[in-house]
């Protein structure tokens, strides 16, 4: 064993990429291919395996940083904190929660807003924040969601939403639930502002989320290989007691079945939505009749 | 008919068959009968009271699950008048789980679609226990349109303990299916009134659930979660239920508290299965007042109102 193979698979120095995404730790074994990738590396290459291309989990800030143009976004609505509204308690009290999540993910909820240029053209974007408690949407997740929206309005340019969920969030009830309800219906302002609406769904995006306005989208994009759906698939497997399909629930699954527009490899993410979005904004038509 | 009793109505269940027992030994026997079936029955009636108003968050989730609780089926012929039944979503199937079609509701012409889970074997199985797949919400979704069309109010009836999560559900794009109802309500150009009867499981539940006004009978139970679910996820043991159902806070008066329902619906004092009919003539009087008055509405106003109770859902600072 060379002393190089010897440093690489010593426990201490491989940290397995959390599941949130944040390598801590010099280097970084990757979930699907296990090659030990070096994290600074990975990193600079938008946390894609350099060796099999699989998708790591990415935080909100980094998504920012690949999403928009250097110097050109600035995040928003950051003082909105949660409640607590049901004084909810399991094990652990919900407020130590909160409090713990932030910490862990340096954001103050699951969703983060940014305004900025997309190969220079102006989107409102809220980012989920997996990393904090799993990325769940209570009642600050989905007032920033609207927030984004009406920022979108009121800026006349696309709104963006990149979801990476577990769902709705259990310690804030039908308080919740009820998320997925005001999401929703925002989306019809948008859309009778004829603004474009584009959803990119990352791994994961399930429950709540994922059946409200993560698929409201007037395209709608996923991440290569993210898991996206309404139930999980473990709680499927016990409920229909058979073996899940190859590939069940995976982008190129929901792609097959009609259910997404694309899927598109982050390496060619801002290429593709800039495209996209020169689509959607030209109006040739609408020029014409005027 | 025989009932079925939950472990907490046991002491109900005792006393009722008591009571029966002498009721049949007639008068023979002597007049003390007479006298002891009326000292029990009023004993019954405090045990009730008693037993029904201090029921416990998981006892009110178990109640809502009754399986003896009326489900839409069983309102229908004793809310409305020439009901309809319409099928189909135009596109695959026709969901068991939900039902919908056109009635008379005292003098008002009414759009009625609600959750129907099945009372015998046979039914639950066709009715897949009241969890829709996507085709539910589907043709739910094309009788709302259809009441927008023909400027008839819709009122919807939640009962069921989520949406179905099977293979077949999710290719066919459940999320895809729910959203749009979500979508699709907020701007209905009709009154819509949302009536939880029974378990008000999630997502399935919410996707019949948004409009003007909501309501929850006393003993149904409205949840982002079952509590069975939140316990196996964050106890990781679902033997944690009640906990989970404590909580949370998944009962009528807990909604009402959050300001999350506009009104609990009363019901029988032993609840709307042991006298669905006094439940359905309860039910219609809240539902009869509540559409008259967005009726008198006007639709700008109307649409106005249900955006900005939408837009208001929250709780944060900042």
């Amino acid at each position: 064993m060379s002393w190089f193979t010897r440093l690489i698979e010593s426990p201490k120095n491989i940290l397995k990429s959390d599941a949130s995404g944040t390598p801590e730790g010099l280097w970084v074994k990757c979930p699907s291919c296990s090659e030990a990738l070096y994290n600074k590396e990975l990193l600079r290459g938008h946390m894609v395996c350099s060796k099999c291309g699989h998708h790591l989990r990415m935080r909100a800030a980094q998504r920012a940083e690949l999403l928009f143009d250097a110097d050109s976004f600035e995040e928003l609505d950051t003082s909105l904190r949660s409640l607590d509204p049901l004084e909810f308690k399991d094990k652990k009290r919900y407020r130590d929660r909160i409090r713990d999540a932030a910490k862990k993910a340096g954001a103050e909820d699951s969703v983060r807003n940014f305004l900025g240029d997309i190969q220079g053209r102006t989107v409102s974007t809220s980012i989920f924040e997996f990393a904090y408690m799993g990325g769940s949407m209570g009642a600050v997740a989905g007032e920033k969601i609207v927030l984004g929206m009406e920022r979108a309005i009121e800026r006349n340019c696309p709104y963006l939403l990149v979801t990476a969920s577990g769902g709705a969030r259990m310690q804030e009830g039908v308080l919740s639930l009820m998320q997925m309800a005001k999401t929703s219906a925002s989306v019809n302002r948008l859309n009778q502002a004829r603004l474009p609406f584009i959803c990119l769904l990352t791994d994961p995006t399930m429950g709540g989320v994922s059946a409200s306005a993560a698929w409201l989208g007037d395209v709608i994009i996923a991440e290569p290989d993210a898991l996206i759906g309404f139930a999980g698939p473990r709680v499927i497997q016990e409920t229909v007691g058979q073996k899940l399909p190859e590939g069940f629930q995976r982008s190129e699954f929901l792609l097959e079945h009609g259910l997404i527009d694309a899927v598109v490899d982050r390496r060619e993410l801002t290429t593709y939505l800039a495209t996209l979005l020169s689509h959607l904004t030209h109006r040739p038509y609408r020029q014409a009749n005027s | 008919m025989a009932y079925s009793y939950l472990e907490f109505e046991r002491p109900i269940a005792e006393l009722t068959s008591k009571i029966e027992d002498l009721s049949s030994m007639g008068t023979d026997s002597g007049v003390n009968i007479a006298e002891e079936v009326e000292r029990l029955s009023s004993k019954r009636d405090k045990l009730i009271e008693q037993i029904y108003s201090k029921a416990s968050r998981a006892q009110i989730c178990q109640l809502s699950r009754h399986p003896d609780r009326p489900y839409i089926l069983d309102y229908i012929p004793l809310m409305f008048d020439d009901f309809q039944e319409l099928h189909g979503d135009r596109a695959l199937d026709d969901d068991g789980a939900i039902v919908g079609g056109l009635a008379h509701f005292r003098g008002h012409e009414v759009m009625v679609i609600g959750h129907q889970k099945g009372r015998d074997t046979k039914e639950k199985l066709r009715r897949n226990f009241g969890m829709p797949r996507p085709e539910g919400y589907r043709k739910a979704l094309r009788l709302f349109k259809l009441a927008e069309r023909f400027e008839i109010p819709v009122l919807t009836f939640i009962d069921t303990a989520g949406a179905w999560p099977g293979i077949d559900a999710e290719e066919r794009g459940q999320s895809e299916a729910i959203a749009k109802n979500l979508q699709e309500l907020a701007a209905l150009k009709v009154p819509v009134i949302c009536t939880v009867i029974g378990e008000g499981g999630s997502g399935g539940a919410l996707a019949i659930g948004v409009g003007d006004q909501l309501f929850m009978q006393q003993f149904s139970t409205y949840s982002v979660i079952s509590p069975e679910g939140c316990a196996a996820i964050l106890w990781r043991d679902r033997a944690f239920a009640s906990e989970a159902a404590e909580a949370l806070k998944p009962i009528a008066t807990d909604l009402k508290a959050l300001g999350l329902i506009d009104d609990i619906i009363p019901e029988p004092k032993d609840g709307a299965h042991r006298d669905p009919e006094a439940a359905a003539d309860l039910m219609a009087d809240v539902l009869d007042a509540s559409l008259k008055e967005l009726l008198a509405t006007p639709l700008d106003t109307l649409l106005q109102n249900r955006d900005k109770r939408l837009r208001n859902i929250g709780s944060f600072e900042g």
